[in-house]
């Protein structure tokens, strides 16, 4: 696979480190009553899609950027890499 | 119909007119003590051992491709109980127990062949974890040897002992490991749950659950509804897609792990080896290709596909210990999408 790097252009895979759904840069906050459960679902629960998947690679051999790539899981097709700033960015605005 | 040496004889001399259909291809009934999602491996034995052991026979295995065409048909064909810990190493040691009865307990040839697996090690501390594992195994019933540089050079003396990275100083051997024709094996469960009566509707899609009252009563299917006492998944990599139509999200990611068979050769291996520092393993199928594997490329697939930085690391792992394959050919390679949870333990 190639992943579309925002500022480097394209950089094979294996130059990466998958690091898993994008979901877990939304860590819950802390709560008096539901710690233990909040904590258990954003620690072991994966939605593991088949289709369309935001997930975390670490471009560790090389910049050592944090990217946010959108791919299809069911064929491998990359749709989206950004930087995770600007992922987070998108979303607080939706 | 028994299968047996005289009845190949017999048919051989006959016109081989008297062979029967391995199971029957049954219309769903309306309903099932037991629905069992999936017929690969897990599904089929689940099958087996309800209907063969438990006399649980109003059982249906819904499968939605053909019988045997995910995992089970295209895995490396290892069968081992070399684990450690005592949560997990009777389990292990029980399924090879399966195993090396297997043949006789479904009355087909599945080529269960006990040829011991080798584990290398590399280094003193290894070594030392490795005598911990053995006597763990031994513990649970299962067998072990720890074999020296100079017994392994005897078994294998084509491995790179001199290897400058991981230089060879010897193996854990477990002699009563070995490999399984895996296709076979869901062919035999196959055949021993139909003749207990077991329903093996194959191009049946599972498309939802009917539950009420928070109990599962039944499933959605491209064949109609249904119903069931008790519903069992086994959909290997798929099981977050299954789950996820009854609301339930699972800890598990789905991986893609790659094999590898290269072009025949004549026999040169006749065991298997695993040289886990470099994540590889190897055995020689009985038509004579090599048939290999090492890591999971490591990112979230349901494609049945890997990517090639991980075929040429596989690769490159054989290449370390066994230089001598550096001149076969692969010959095919594939992928099946297997269930993790975090923490890369496998589960299917």
């Amino acid at each position: 696979m190639i992943i579309q790097h925002p500022d480097l252009g394209p950089r094979d895979s294996s130059e990466f480190v998958y690091k898993g759904d994008a979901a877990l840069l939304f860590r819950p906050k802390r709560t008096e009553n539901n710690d233990q459960k909040i904590f258990h679902d954003y620690l072991y629960l994966r939605n593991n899609p088949a289709g369309k998947h935001c997930e975390l690679w670490y471009h560790e051999y090389g910049d050592r950027s944090w990217l946010v790539v959108t791919r299809d899981t069911t064929t491998h097709e990359i749709l989206k890499v950004e930087h995770v700033t600007d992922y987070i960015k998108s979303c607080k605005a939706k | 119909m028994n299968y047996s040496g005289f009845k190949i004889f017999w048919e051989g001399l006959t016109g081989n007119k008297g062979w029967k259909k391995a199971w029957r291809e049954p219309d769903p009934k309306k309903e099932y003590d037991v629905i069992i999602i999936g017929g690969g491996g897990h599904g089929l034995s689940t099958a087996y051992y309800l209907s063969n052991r438990f006399n649980v026979n109003n059982v249906a295995v819904l499968e939605k491709g053909w019988l045997g065409s995910g995992n089970i048909g295209k895995n490396t064909t290892i069968i081992r109980s070399n684990y450690l810990l005592p949560e997990n190493q009777p389990f292990y040691e029980l399924s090879l127990k399966l195993w090396e009865n297997l043949e006789n307990d479904t009355n087909y040839n599945s080529m269960v062949s006990q040829r011991g697996v080798l584990n290398l090690f590399h280094s003193d501390s290894q070594r030392d974890a490795f005598v911990r594992r053995g006597n763990a195994m031994i513990l649970s019933g299962a067998d072990a040897n720890l074999l020296n540089e100079n017994e392994l050079k005897e078994m294998c003396p084509y491995l790179d002992f001199e290897n400058a990275r991981f230089p060879i100083k010897g193996a854990l051997l477990q002699k009563r490991g070995g490999t399984v024709r895996h296709d076979a094996v869901a062919w035999g469960y196959a055949r021993g749950a139909d003749i207990k009566g077991v329903d093996i509707i194959q191009n049946c899609e599972v498309g939802g659950f009917i539950i009420k009252k928070g109990k599962c009563i039944g499933v959605e299917t491209n064949k109609g509804i249904i119903k069931a006492k008790k519903i069992a998944s086994c959909v290997a990599g798929s099981s977050s897609k299954l789950m996820s139509k009854a609301g339930i999200r699972l800890p598990i990611e789905s991986h893609v792990l790659q094999a590898f068979v290269s072009e025949g050769l004549k026999p040169v291996l006749d065991n298997v080896i695993t040289f886990g520092a470099g994540h590889f393993y190897v055995s020689q199928s009985d038509k004579g290709g090599l048939v290999f594997g090492g890591d999971i490329d490591g990112y979230n697939s349901y494609a049945q596909r890997g990517n090639l930085p991980v075929v040429e690391d596989v690769c490159e792992g054989g290449m370390a210990i066994m230089p001598m394959i550096g001149r076969a050919r692969l010959l095919r390679m594939w992928g099946g999408d297997n269930g993790y949870v975090n923490g890369w333990f496998t589960v299917y």
